[in-house]
């Protein structure tokens, strides 16, 4: 057995263990102290008590949620970064979160979530990322070829429109609505439905299973597009099919967990700084590690000021973005 | 194995290459020259189908290169393009089997044995092996063009094609380059296709040059045929005078400065 692959298969384990870790703590911790044993007993009790329902229809939603999410921004960060080669790139900057943000908004204004239930709100804004997507790749797509910089500045300016609009929206809205728009923008894992879960979970996965048919596009990508094309890589037809598996990642986070910033642009980073670039230990690295890092996330949002509660894109932001300043201090870094 | 027909493309709206017609044969070194602008890469480019034709048509070992998928591409040409992104953290080992991408299978995400036998051979017979663990964003121009050329033989091309692969080099690395290109042409049979700058590396190494100017094909042949001093003057406006190298035999071209002209006369 090579070295590389006993170094990935160990970095797997490692990674595999701290999500496992970060996944019981966030099962043991929060507003209603739960000792340990306690647990165990009431994990062989079976249901019934408050206790128990605190712990799986509160708790392990979160979890799951937490790790799906988590690790489908880290995904497609990764991807996003290596197709463009700009470290800067993030599902974010596409203008993904803005369209859903958007969707999610005027849904509020409308008051469409009262008449037709709660359910409405993934759904508008699954619409308005799915709606910006469509309109940044076909505004940036002409004679069959994506082009890249172009992609960037229209996701940036997109982004930029949806934020006023946004607040366009806040200004007409009643201040029940609004209170209703802010928390949504901050981002929360809390998420009732376990349809929701279940689907945001199934699509993260697959996420990751099918970008495993890229790894070595993407691993050519970085050497630029020509050489990958050189490489005997069908670029435009790799670009393309990654930048919609990057999309509908995004789509289906922000639309179920509010926009929960700089997983993907941090940990994409974290994960090159540390483990390498390869893209075939890259991408299930960046998964497990954004899911660990979300799960941890929203159990400092959830214990911080307990009983109250902390949006998780505060934690995130503040956390994610100062270590990464740390890191790129300690240690001179390119991308 | 190459055959060019009446090939015309460019970018956008403008023709770069207007009807160029030649043709390569199997186990030959090519020269293509010509002065900044006039289509070399570019000719390169359309070759290995990143710009299309828009009349025309190219023909590799018999097949039209429109029908051959990227991936069969690769495996018959090998490309070292000009100016590799300097910074590039990447183990020179891991860069050389890159050029296996194009062989990989399905499901197959490390590399076979044969594949690092493959790229381990390629190392060795451009003297690289000594730098495979290092990055090669550490290593001097010189030293990366060399794994360059091994991660384009570890594609296992017909042939290869190279844009200035000694721009920038040393006269060391210069010769060492053409050297083990000439050493692939003769012992394994590679055919070689690469655009110089230098008209006199072009001319002590390829068998043919192919001269260009303004997209269009100026003269065809032997370095005697093509490297006269009326085609030089013609083509890049300068005056020059040619002579024999001692040595090979072939045309030496020598440069007269603007002064020098003056006191001769």
């Amino acid at each position: 057995m090579n070295k590389k692959i006993f170094l990935w298969i160990i970095w797997i384990l490692i990674l595999t263990g701290i999500l496992a870790g970060t996944a019981i703590l966030s099962f043991c911790v929060g507003a209603a102290s739960i000792p340990l044993k306690r647990i165990f007993s009431l994990i062989l009790e079976g249901g019934g008590s408050s206790e128990y329902s605190i712990l799986f229809d509160i708790r392990l939603p979160r979890i799951l949620l937490g790790f799906a999410i988590g690790g489908a921004l880290a995904l497609s960060g990764v991807i996003l970064q290596g197709m463009f080669r700009n470290p800067l790139v993030e599902p974010y900057t596409l203008g993904i979160s803005g369209g859903a943000a958007l969707g999610v908004s005027l849904n509020m204004l409308l008051g469409l979530q009262r008449s037709f239930g709660a359910l409405t709100l993934p759904f508008s804004g699954f619409l308005g990322a799915i709606s910006v997507i469509i309109l940044v790749y076909s505004l940036t797509v002409r004679k069959g070829a994506l082009r890249i910089q172009g992609l960037l500045l229209c996701g940036v300016m997109i982004s930029f429109i949806c934020s006023s609009l946004i607040m366009l929206i806040m200004a007409l809205s009643r201040t029940e609505d609004l209170h209703g728009i802010v928390f949504w923008v901050m981002g929360s894992l809390e998420e009732p439905s376990w349809f929701l879960i279940k689907t945001v979970s199934l699509v993260s996965f697959l996420g990751l299973v099918i970008s495993y048919f890229f790894c070595f596009d993407l691993n050519a990508l970085s050497l630029g597009e020509e050489e990958a094309q050189h490489l005997g890589i069908n670029i435009e037809r790799s670009k393309r099919l990654l930048f919609i598996l990057a999309s509908v990642l995004t789509g289906f986070s922000v639309s179920i967990a509010g926009i929960i910033g700089f997983v993907g642009l941090v940990i994409p980073h974290f994960v090159r700084m540390v483990i390498g670039r390869d893209h075939r230990i890259l991408l299930v690295a960046s998964f497990l590690s954004g899911a660990a890092f979300l799960i941890l996330c929203d159990t400092l949002a959830r214990t911080i000021i307990s009983p109250l509660e902390l949006p998780v894109g505060v934690i995130t932001g503040i956390f994610g973005g100062g270590l990464f300043v740390y890191l790129l201090s300690k240690k001179g870094h390119s991308f | 194995m190459l055959q060019v027909h009446d090939l015309t493309c460019g970018y956008d709206t403008k023709f770069f290459l207007k009807n160029i017609n030649f043709k390569i044969k199997e186990k030959e070194f090519v020269g293509i020259i010509g002065p900044n602008g006039s289509g070399k890469t570019t000719l390169l480019r359309a070759l290995t189908k990143i710009i299309r034709p828009r009349q025309g048509s190219i023909y590799l070992e018999g097949d039209n290169i429109e029908n051959l998928t990227f991936k069969e591409l690769a495996k018959k040409i090998a490309v070292v393009s000009q100016g590799l992104d300097m910074e590039l953290r990447m183990e020179a080992e891991e860069y050389v089997l890159l050029g296996r991408i194009p062989y990989r299978r399905g499901w197959q995400f490390i590399e076979a044995h044969f594949d690092r036998d493959i790229a381990e051979g390629a190392m060795a017979s451009t003297d690289t092996l000594k730098f495979r663990d290092r990055l090669m964003e550490n290593l001097s121009g010189g030293e990366r063009q060399l794994v360059v050329i091994a991660r384009a033989l570890a594609q296992q091309p017909k042939l290869m094609l190279l844009d200035e692969p000694t721009s920038h080099l040393d006269i060391t690395h210069q010769v060492a380059v053409l050297d083990l290109l000439k050493r692939l042409n003769s012992n394994n049979g590679l055919t070689v296709a690469v655009v110089l700058h230098d008209l006199n590396l072009a001319s002590e190494y390829c068998d043919r040059l192919i001269l260009l100017q303004d997209g269009r094909i100026y003269k065809i042949g032997i370095p005697q045929e093509v490297l006269t001093y009326q085609t030089i003057e013609e083509v890049y406006k300068t005056v020059v005078v040619v002579k024999q190298n001692p040595v090979s035999l072939k045309p030496y071209v020598f440069l007269v400065s603007q002064e020098g002209q003056k006191q001769r006369k």
